[in-house]
């Protein structure tokens, strides 16, 4: 039986807009992933210990505050500190272009800028299964 | 002893999580695993909590984590959601309700999906419910899927069940049914501010006046909350501590856990047994051909498998 992967979408920061999480969350169960769904104002250490009871082979993190240079690689930095680093974390929201190499070198795996469409997301979990799977 | 399990005996948080994942995903390590973490396993208090969907199973158990931490008790928390039936996928969201608790050392929460199993609970949650008692938490609270009449496993898994209900969903005709509304040990009366709280409460109440009316000394207590308002949460740890101490005192307690045993060995008995034939008789392979001769109405579903089933017993010399 193919293992069934977890994935956390979870939103750090102040900005309550949780529309795109949702749906993306919504997108993922109907892709057969199961989705674990935390709410808005989440900090970075409540989104690692999230994380990391629950298991996940990814963490999905969404800001549309302007805050993802400080708390995107945050949480990267507090999962490795909990051994947790095979954890992939992947990125979306309101993120400029000229932020996203940056944030790629400090551990975010890929960033998802508004209008992706959600099969792009599909393929990047499907092209990390490998690694997830152990 | 492995040094995964002795982690787990730690309270390493990882390596309960992973345990977890282990039994979910159904991995062949796990019964080694949990035959190692059961002498350590019978600390904890298993609270069930059921009740349909929307009754507020989540917010109430945010309010009873809070009081429990305050009585420094160790609390773990599995919640159970629906797996799709179509993909196979979940939204699990029990959680959001407790992301208060998220930083708390001495809380755990778990999601988990029922990935196909009905009942109310997933088939994981037996085992990971002893990987939680092995490592340490004092209470484990079992959150069902939102149920509707019959999904009643968790009164299988659990010392006490708590069944909470909401005004609006029916008269007593509703409450006397059986399935779920017999399956409370201790009711609880959510959403108490909302119109028809106290018909509900008089309902229950009446039901239970007759099922006990010969035993009165064993009704069942019924508690009014407003969870979200954090008003009647005292009141229900006080029916909760008081139900406790009398099946502690009076032994049924006892009979509850081994009966739990008795069903949980029938169930993985029944399980090896009938993977055992499936393979050795190759079912998977036979299914097509007998579903088309059962389709072009050749035989008849029972006499076939009559049949063919009697043929392999004899080949086995089992019959």
């Amino acid at each position: 039986m193919k293992k069934i992967i977890r994935i956390l979408i979870a939103k750090p920061g102040l900005d309550g807009h949780d529309r795109g999480a949702k749906y993306v969350a919504r997108a993922l169960k109907d892709a057969g992933y199961e989705v674990i769904y935390t709410g808005i104002r989440q900090t970075p250490e409540a989104i690692v210990k999230t994380a990391i009871q629950e298991d996940v082979d990814f963490v999905g993190l969404s800001l549309l505050s302007g805050a993802h240079n400080e708390l995107f690689p945050k949480v990267v930095r507090l999962l490795r500190e909990q051994q947790a680093g095979d954890i992939i974390v992947f990125g979306g929201g309101v993120i400029p272009d000229v932020d996203i190499p940056q944030l790629k070198v400090s551990g975010i795996e890929t960033v998802f800028t508004p209008g992706t469409p959600i099969a792009d997301v599909i393929q990047f979990i499907e092209a990390n299964r490998e690694r997830v799977s152990q | 002893m492995t040094d995964f399990a002795e982690r787990i005996l730690r309270g390493d948080v990882r390596a309960i999580a992973r345990a977890i994942s282990w039994i979910e995903n159904n991995r062949p390590e796990k019964e080694s695993l949990i035959d190692e973490l059961f002498p350590h396993c019978g600390n904890a208090q298993v609270w069930g909590i059921t009740g349909p969907p929307g009754a507020g199973k989540s917010t109430l158990l945010d309010k009873i984590i809070e009081l429990e931490r305050g009585r420094q008790k160790k609390v773990a928390v599995i919640a159970v959601d629906p797996s799709s039936p179509f993909s196979g996928g979940a939204i699990l969201g029990d959680r959001l309700r407790m992301q208060s608790h998220a930083t708390d050392e001495g809380v755990f929460i778990r999601s988990m999906a029922s990935r196909g199993h009905l009942g109310g609970v997933a088939q994981a949650t037996c085992d990971a419910i002893k990987v939680l008692d092995a490592a340490g938490f004092d209470l484990i609270a079992v959150e069902t899927i939102g149920v509707g009449q019959t999904e009643i496993e968790v009164v299988e898994l659990s010392d006490l069940v708590l069944l909470v209900l909401v005004p609006g969903l029916g008269d007593e005709i509703q409450a006397m049914k059986a399935g779920v509304m017999e399956i409370g040990d201790i009711f609880v009366v959510n959403k108490m501010d909302r119109d028809g709280a106290l018909k509900l409460k008089a309902e229950i109440e009446y039901v239970l006046g007759i099922q006990f009316a010969d035993h009165p000394e064993n009704m069942k207590p019924i508690v009014m909350t407003a969870a979200s308002m954090n008003e009647g949460i005292d009141d229900l740890l006080t029916a909760i501590d008081g139900y406790v101490a009398k099946i502690s005192q009076n032994g049924s307690l006892q009979d509850k856990r081994k009966s739990r045993l008795k069903s949980e060995i029938r169930q993985i008995f029944t399980q090896k047994v009938s993977a055992h034939v499936n393979r050795k008789y190759d079912f998977e392979n036979r299914l097509d051909e007998w579903v088309d001769a059962v389709y072009r109405k050749k035989n008849g579903p029972y006499s076939l498998i009559n049949e063919k089933l009697n043929l392999f017993l004899r080949e086995c010399n089992w019959l």
